[in-house]
């Protein structure tokens, strides 16, 4: 036989042919989108075998792809995420009436995906009129969960309670809301019954708590419950002996004079939710009442204390019941005292999240700094996910930090005065993030404060090979540190920069990277037009969008936002969006 | 030297950043004739001088605001977006502050004294203890408490700090922990004379 041609049939038999129904099935099986995107790159049969077989999307940046080409590629999609505007609008660095807004979205989805159950949407502009509409159209929808998003009032969620007969999500957290009144909760129907989430803990307008009891009777799947801080004790105690198969509970006011026998009630309640595992809310909370969780927290994997104003005795106290404890969110008030409790009570840590009381205070010894983060480094082995307000770090700490723990995957570290030198040496922190990118080789993302100079960049650019995001305010010296970022993180998606001295050499150094990037924000940079004329220039698959910087006013400061796309050039940007 | 120091002052614009009581557009020369020019100018340069001082350096502090990234703004001026915190955490945070800082959570009280025309109010979370209150309230109605024992209360004194607490009965201040007190107190009453005798004697 001729050689080549039985190679050439050793080679056809090498990508086995399934039958398409088959393969269908098997790749049913894959949820991951980034296990789906590798399948759609094996061959032109795998590519439509996934497109077919594909129920969820995932769209981190609404602006990369249109409606229309993500409808054409995916026919039977049931559930969507969509992500919009650039992370540092949640700081109002970018101005109202940006873009974003899902209804262009919905209007393809109501054509295309009219059995659309799931939407979930984060950092989008959603008006009522959009709201309304998902209502009306979508006789299946059963999930919509809004994440710092803004546009509607709570007229919209009147909608979404009335006509989605089916809704078992309604999550809704953090947005720019116009809270107008709690009615929207009384306009579920009488009987209804299939919610399993409800979220309405970031509201403030008061619901009418008859209305949210029968609710939460009828509704024998409800899993997750987070009201809002008007829900008192008393109320809340009724509430969990109507729902004690709950998973996630997120109370209201812990703040609340109770008789010895409301007390003993409210302690029984949390006895009997033998379910949970996450629990948040707590406003207000005071040593009084803290006890009543403590029979609630054996079980408890997520902690959220962070709107509640612990003092560290009271902390240590609470942590002590939480062995199995694997995420903690507190404010800085726990101090670093508070912190060592949590090293010695939860050695399952993997989460730490210390948020600041307040913010503007300059006290430096006020809140958290270098040895409550490094009890937790010494107690929590398996501590991976770090975001960190402090007002004080030395190089040293965190050294040892991430000596002690070096399998970081999230390092975010925030030392809140804007380049604030090592508060032992008078240093630059180079050194100490320089520790983090040599020992954390999983690092994906990053986030650096204090005094730094460009080596803390050729650390970065040399040694953070797994590194994924990176937030940049008020650091660097020159072109060269951006430079450096972009010539040495090979899996580099987003880069989000403030205040720092980067210029158009620097913006026009990644040239050759940005198209295998989700996006980058460069504010109060040395930037120009020109610079960012030059860039959309010779990369018309980018979008380059220029805004002016309203905070200067030197008149030549801009913010950029670049981002790769295949839809071209947004229809929709407002005037002072310039292309 | 009259003509060259209003030269110069010209060549400054001094007027412009003047500090003066009188409407815009009104001249200096239409005040205080009769005082010796130099003494006038001696007075309107200094003025003017340290005027242009704090607008220049105010001026600085907001140019090192905004542009110049290596070293640390004022600290006065709070910065766009900076700490990076989401509003919606920012505004529940300041907004517990406030309410802890002017509302009341039980921490406002009324406080009488045997014999006193009016009552006057307090905010307890404004002292740091027992001690911080008593000497407080020693102040504010001119008398001495004495100290307190566990066992006599507050012995060699006509008077006796109480308090109603949330079970409505008369207490003697400084039983309980200083935090438990806090959250139970709903109003103080000084004793004085016999009743006040009555309180922490052994039964």
């Amino acid at each position: 036989m001729d050689p080549s041609k039985s190679r050439d049939s050793a080679e056809s038999t090498r990508v086995i042919q399934f039958p398409n129904d088959v393969l269908e099935r098997i790749l049913s099986l894959i949820d991951s989108h980034r296990d789906r995107s590798a399948v759609s790159l094996v061959s032109k049969a795998w590519y439509n075998a996934e497109r077919w077989t594909r129920r969820h999307v995932f769209i981190g940046n609404c602006y990369a792809v249109s409606p229309q080409i993500v409808a054409r590629r995916f026919p039977s999609i049931r559930s969507v995420m969509l992500k919009g505007k650039p992370r540092f609008s949640d700081f109002n660095l970018v101005p109202p009436n940006w873009g974003a807004d899902v209804h262009a979205w919905l209007a393809v989805f109501a054509d295309q995906y009219p059995l659309l159950e799931e939407l979930r949407l984060k950092r989008m502009t959603v008006t009522d009129e959009s709201l309304k509409f998902l209502a009306r159209k979508f006789q299946n929808f059963k999930a919509l969960s809004l994440l710092s998003c803004d546009g509607f009032s709570t007229d919209g969620l009147e909608a979404i309670a009335t006509d989605c007969r089916h809704l078992t999500e309604l999550d809704i957290q953090e947005n720019g809301i116009d809270d107008i009144s709690g009615n929207w909760l009384s306009c579920f129907p009488e009987n209804f019954t299939s919610l399993e989430v409800l979220n309405f803990a970031s509201l403030s307008s008061d619901v009418n708590f008859d209305a949210l009891e029968r609710l939460v009777s009828q509704c024998k799947s409800l899993k997750i419950l987070k009201v809002n801080k008007n829900i008192t004790l008393e109320q809340l105690q009724r509430l969990l002996v109507r729902a004690p198969q709950l998973t996630e509970l997120g109370t209201g006011s812990f703040l609340q004079e109770l008789t010895a026998h409301q007390y003993e009630e409210l302690e029984r309640a949390f006895i009997g939710c033998k379910n949970l595992h996450a629990l948040s809310g707590l406003w207000e909370a005071t040593t009084q009442y803290l006890p009543v969780l403590y029979p609630a927290c054996t079980n408890l994997t997520f902690l959220n204390l962070s709107y509640a104003a612990l003092q560290s005795e009271e902390l240590a106290k609470l942590v002590a019941h939480c062995p199995h404890l694997q995420r903690l969110w507190v404010l800085d008030t726990v101090e670093d005292v508070g912190l060592e409790a949590v090293a010695s009570s939860c050695p399952l840590l993997e989460e730490l999240r210390v948020f600041p009381a307040d913010p503007y205070d300059q006290d430096i010894n006020r809140g958290v700094n270098e040895s409550g983060f490094l009890a937790v480094s010494l107690g929590c082995r398996k501590l991976h996910y770090v975001l960190y307000f402090c007002r004080k770090m030395t190089n040293a700490a965190v050294a040892r930090i991430v000596q002690n723990c070096p399998g970081f995957t999230h390092f975010r570290l925030c030392i809140m005065k804007p380049g604030q030198p090592d508060s032992q040496t008078n240093e630059p922190m180079d050194e100490g993030f320089g520790a983090v990118v040599k020992t954390c080789t999983n690092l994906r993302r990053l986030g650096v404060s204090g005094l730094l100079t460009d080596l803390t960049f050729e650390y970065i650019g040399q040694y953070a090979k797994n590194l994924e995001t990176l937030s940049v305010a008020f650091a660097g010296g020159s072109d060269r540190g951006m430079q450096c970022i972009l010539d040495g993180c090979p899996k580099l998606r987003k880069l989000e920069i403030r205040d720092s001295p980067f210029g158009n050499g620097a913006l026009l150094s990644g040239l050759e990277k940005y198209e295998s990037m989700r996006s980058l924000w460069m504010s109060a940079c040395k930037v120009t037009l020109h610079g960012c004329q030059m860039l959309a220039t010779q990369r018309p698959r980018l979008n380059v969008e220029v805004m002016k910087d309203e905070e200067m006013d030197d008149g030549q400061s801009y913010k950029v936002y670049v981002y790769r796309t295949v839809a071209g050039p947004r229809t929709d940007a407002p005037a002072f969006v310039h292309r | 030297m009259g003509s060259g120091e209003g030269g110069y002052e010209k060549d400054l614009n001094l007027e412009a950043t003047e500090l003066r009581l009188g409407l815009p557009g009104t001249t200096s020369s239409a005040a205080a004739p009769d005082q010796e020019p130099e003494a006038r100018q001696a007075r309107n340069n200094k003025r003017s001088l340290v005027d242009r001082c704090e607008e220049e350096a105010s001026k600085d502090a907001s140019r090192a605001l905004q542009k110049d990234h290596d070293s640390a703004p004022s600290s006065k001026a709070q910065i766009v977006g900076w700490p990076p915190i989401r509003s919606y955490r920012k505004n529940n945070l300041q907004t517990k502050k406030t309410e802890a800082e002017t509302s009341s959570s039980g921490i406002y009280v009324k406080v009488s004294m045997d014999g006193a025309p009016y009552l006057r109010k307090i905010d307890l979370n404004v002292y740091k203890g027992y001690s911080d209150l008593l000497k407080a309230l020693e102040n504010m109605f001119k008398f001495t408490i004495g100290e307190y024992s566990e066992r006599e209360g507050y012995k060699g004194s006509e008077f006796a700090p109480t308090y109603e607490d949330k079970d409505g009965d008369w207490m003697l201040v400084g039983d309980v922990p200083w935090e438990m007190f806090m959250t139970s107190c709903k109003r103080l009453r000084i004793m004085r004379g016999s009743e006040a005798r009555g309180l922490g004697c052994a039964v």
